[in-house]
């Protein structure tokens, strides 16, 4: 019996990181900008959603949704009033949407194809911490955080708000009975994310919303070019 | 909570490399994950040994190697590691960073095997 030492160097998540570059190449041929919406349970992110899907198509884009929970299609139903095509992904137990997810409900969606699309976005299922290892081949992962959640949580999550592109504080229709601490709140995800583009919004008022849609123009702009 | 995919994505990944050794026992997993990988060790270790339990990896040790987040700074260009996640400023001249060079590693190093030696 002799002892051997195999040296492997080679990802844990290999398979998830190889069919998300998969993706990310297919989104890229596509010419749609695909975003991963990521945040706590509660923070809004439906919420957001629905405006942006809305103003969007408002705009004349060609917009369409993902959206994970561990169950239930409330999401899908909800942000379907928009218009727009949207497809729930139930992951029944898992905390976190994988690439595999992502390319299996691709497949075979009815009336969508991501070269009919100018942006696809992928509402990940509620939670800070796992979402953070899977990539999905997005080109922009934006972290949400809403204003009753304490300024700290970007301190408390690191993880997840250093791996994010974008930064959104929503409502912040209610930030003055929430005693929320704005300049602390802008402090702590710069300590985290340094020079993050951050954005201050109301789904509710559509506050912040213009400057947030302007970003999503840009930044397809700057894809496709 | 995603330490069960993690272990069994390891397992996968384990099981496929030994199998270029027949017959051989592995005795030894090492990882290299990054501070900022969220992977937290001792729910990774209840679920390695829940993972492996019945397959030819049982018994099995996991040893995780935990490396610290190094920036490279682009105000002093120097490299430097970060004692906590807190901040996320140049340890030497104390700049905002973003560049990261070390930290969201999350990788199978090595495997340590015995081998059985065949009798041709």
């Amino acid at each position: 019996m002799t002892t051997r030492i195999v040296e492997l160097r080679r990802g844990i998540l290999k398979k998830n990181d190889e069919l998300a570059a998969g993706l990310r190449g297919r989104y890229g041929a596509a010419g749609v900008l695909v975003l991963n919406l990521v945040s706590s349970p509660g923070t809004g992110k439906t919420a957001f959603l629905e405006f942006t899907l809305r103003e969007l198509r408002a705009r004349g884009a060609k917009v369409a949704a993902l959206v994970g929970d561990l169950e239930t299609d409330n999401d899908a139903r909800r942000l379907a009033a928009s218009g727009a095509p949207v497809r729930q992904i139930n992951t029944h137990g898992i905390c976190h949407l994988d690439a595999e997810m992502i390319d299996k409900h691709l497949a075979g969606w009815e009336g969508v194809s991501l070269e009919g699309l100018e942006y696809l976005f992928i509402e990940n299922v509620g939670n800070l911490v796992c979402p953070s290892s899977y990539d999905l081949g997005e080109k922009i992962r934006v972290a949400l955080l809403s204003v009753t959640e304490g300024e700290d949580k970007p301190l408390k999550y690191p993880t997840l708000f250093n791996s994010a592109d974008a930064a959104v504080i929503t409502k912040m229709d209610i930030a003055e009975p929430c005693g929320f601490d704005r300049d602390l709140a802008l402090k702590n995800i710069n300590e985290i994310r340094p020079g993050i583009r951050i954005f201050e919004t109301s789904a509710k008022t559509g506050a912040g919303m213009d400057e947030w849609l302007d970003y999503l123009a840009e930044a397809r702009g700057a894809h496709r070019s | 909570m995603h330490e069960l995919s993690i272990a069994a994505s390891i397992v996968d990944a384990v099981t496929e490399s030994a199998a270029a050794y027949p017959g051989a026992r592995v005795k030894e997993v090492r990882l290299r994950v990054g501070a900022l990988a969220s992977v937290i060790e001792d729910s990774l270790q209840f679920c390695w040994g829940i993972t492996t339990e019945g397959t030819p990896l049982e018994g099995a040790k996991l040893v995780v190697k935990i490396l610290p987040v190094v920036t490279h700074c682009e105000a002093c260009g120097k490299d430097g590691e970060l004692q906590s996640l807190q901040s996320f400023r140049c340890p030497h001249c104390g700049e905002p960073c973003s560049d990261l060079r070390q930290g969201r590693e999350m990788e199978i190093d090595s495997i340590e095997i015995d081998e059985v030696e065949e009798a041709v």
